[in-house]
């Protein structure tokens, strides 16, 4: 008889403290040791894990109410502008966003040292942050001007909405060309001097639900250090890529949108990242539960960065202008191990993503499961999986994992 | 004894010939790592000295007299570790191996020893966990 387990039974185990979870890394040998349908027996849960520059993140923000009352129309947090076309007071900060006075790249490669993610990691860190509103003033909002240093307790609601992130799969970054480039791939050496890539593979949330049978929306999940949720497909969420025989997608494909609570963050999990030469970013941790219902979520979770191949993309003519061109594709198993072989070349690979990171909160959130104070929701709608999301442009868009 | 020290120059100073002298009057051998002199004229030299013990204090004596400053490379370059998010990317943009991540851990590490403070990985690390103290 097949494996079937329901949400139920298994949040049942975990409220009892008996739940089995085991990281996406661990159930790698627990599944070749135990073979598929005694471990999906025997596993309830299995957590994964990413810690990765993730540009689409931003947080809103709900300031606090001078007197007399304002309607702020333009904001800025420590020098960075917050978008204020939303209610009186609500602001929406997004990671990229520069701070105002930064020569941006006008001396290139720009250092981006200060930004949106920045203010974000400030604001959840508990550091006091500057800011400095105006507006045209109106007879129930009549104030125009209001400065004030703000720590994250004097803002009401601070909903950290994230509008992509955790990319399923990602382009390897090279560089053909004879100069050096600044990406936010990070530094791409000329000559294929070197090769950036950036998600954790094996233990990366989507790559362990590739047709997303578990994750869809309102799954609960570790966001920035705590609780948040998948509220929708991410942007650019695309399912028209080719795909391996284990249904992992070789493209970039599926991505999330996730909601959560700053004030439960921690600046551990959300850090303000430079990329010289690009700009300023916001580096997320999330870990998603994979609840182990049958066995073919089971052998999903099993994937190994042997069997995970990202497509090579050269980022001084392929990438940015369109071409959708792949050099080559490469396995996890072979990115990580420092070295990797594009048409015949030796060349050194290096992440972005860090995999000690992404292990680290898969770690956290089985302990979360294993002392049972976090059930698995099962989602209120399914993901997109079918139908391909309208695109206009070429599968390999994007900008940030 | 090999040792890897900064000099530093005072303007007034960044003319002469220190570097002749060391291996002329001290008998050391040399190498130099890296150079440079900033808009205000002041010099900084990070060097490979290796030669006898006693000839090596000689000379931080009489470059000391002759108003430079020397401090090891070590105090140089900073591995902010509570910064540091083990991301890896400095693992390719270093020169010297001094940054390497560690495998099967992927837990980066810095050796200051393999360090020549080409300062490569301060702008490349996106976390800005490498930090220059002069
Ligand atoms: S690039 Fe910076 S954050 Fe990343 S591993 Fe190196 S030192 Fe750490
Ligand atoms: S200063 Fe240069 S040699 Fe030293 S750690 Fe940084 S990149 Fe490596």
């Amino acid at each position: 008889m097949a494996v079937e387990k329901s949400y139920e039974e298994n949040n049942a185990r975990i409220r009892k403290g008996e739940a089995v979870v085991v990281t996406a890394e661990e159930v790698i040998p627990f599944v070749k040791e135990k073979g598929l349908k005694k471990a999906a027996e025997l596993v309830d849960v299995v957590t994964t894990g990413t810690f990765s520059p993730m540009c689409s993140s931003g947080v809103f923000l709900n300031l606090p109410h001078p007197k007399p009352r304002m309607k702020m129309s333009k904001v800025f947090l420590n020098g960075v502008n917050a978008y204020a076309g939303l209610a009186a007071v609500d602001v929406y900060l997004g990671a990229t966003e520069l701070a105002e006075y930064d020569p941006a790249n006008r001396i290139f490669p720009g250092e981006f040292n200060y930004g949106g993610g920045h203010v974000i990691e400030d604001l959840v860190a508990g550091r006091e942050v500057r800011l400095e509103a105006t507006a045209y003033g109106t007879d129930c909002y009549p104030r125009r001007k209001f400065e004030e240093w703000i720590t994250l307790k004097d803002i009401g609601e601070a909903i950290l909405f994230n509008p992509r992130n955790a990319y399923q799969n990602y382009n390897v970054a090279v560089n053909l060309s004879d100069r050096t480039l600044y990406t936010y791939m990070g530094v791409l050496k000329p000559k294929m001097g070197n090769a950036n890539y950036s998600t954790a593979g094996q233990l990366s949330p989507l790559f362990n639900d590739p047709l997303f049978k578990t994750i869809g929306l309102g799954t609960k999940i570790f966001l920035g250090g705590g609780i948040g949720y998948v509220t929708w497909h991410g942007t650019q969420h695309n399912l028209d890529v080719p795909r391996s025989a284990n249904g992992v997608p070789r493209r970039p494909a599926g991505t999330l949108a996730v909601t959560g609570d700053l004030k439960q963050m921690s600046s551990k999990w959300l850090r303000g990242m430079s990329f010289l030469g690009y700009g300023p970013t916001l580096q997320v941790g999330i870990g998603i539960p994979i609840p182990i219902l049958n066995e073919e979520i089971l052998h999903f979770c099993a994937v190994t960065d042997e069997e995970i191949y990202a497509p090579v993309v050269d980022y001084s003519e392929a990438y940015p202008q369109g071409t959708g061109e792949v050099l080559a594709e490469v396995s996890y198993a072979e990115l990580k191990t420092g070295k990797i072989c594009i048409n015949g070349r030796e060349v050194p690979s290096a992440p972005l993503s860090s995999y000690a990171k992404a292990r680290e909160i898969a770690t956290v959130l089985k302990k979360w499961i294993t002392k049972g104070e976090f059930l698995l929701t099962p989602p209120a709608a399914p993901l997109p999986t079918d139908e391909p999301t309208k695109f206009k442009t070429e599968k390999t868009q994007g900008g940030g994992s | 004894m090999k040792q890897k020290i900064v000099l530093h120059f005072p303007s007034a100073v960044v003319e002469q010939p220190f570097i002749y002298y060391l291996v002329k009057d001290f008998n050391l051998v040399v190498n130099i790592l890296k150079a440079e002199i900033n808009p205000r004229k002041e010099g900084r030299i990070v060097l490979e000295v290796s030669g006898d013990d006693q000839r090596y204090e000689e000379a931080l004596e009489f470059l000391q007299a002759n108003g430079l400053r020397v401090s090891s490379l070590r105090q140089e370059i900073i591995w902010n570790e509570e910064r540091c998010t083990h991301c890896g990317a400095c693992s390719v943009i270093c020169p010297s191996g001094a940054l390497v991540l560690q495998r099967p851990e992927m837990l980066i590490c810095f050796d200051e020893q393999k360090c020549v403070a080409c300062e490569h990985c301060l702008k490349a690390c996106p976390a800005r966990a490498m930090e220059a103290r002069f």
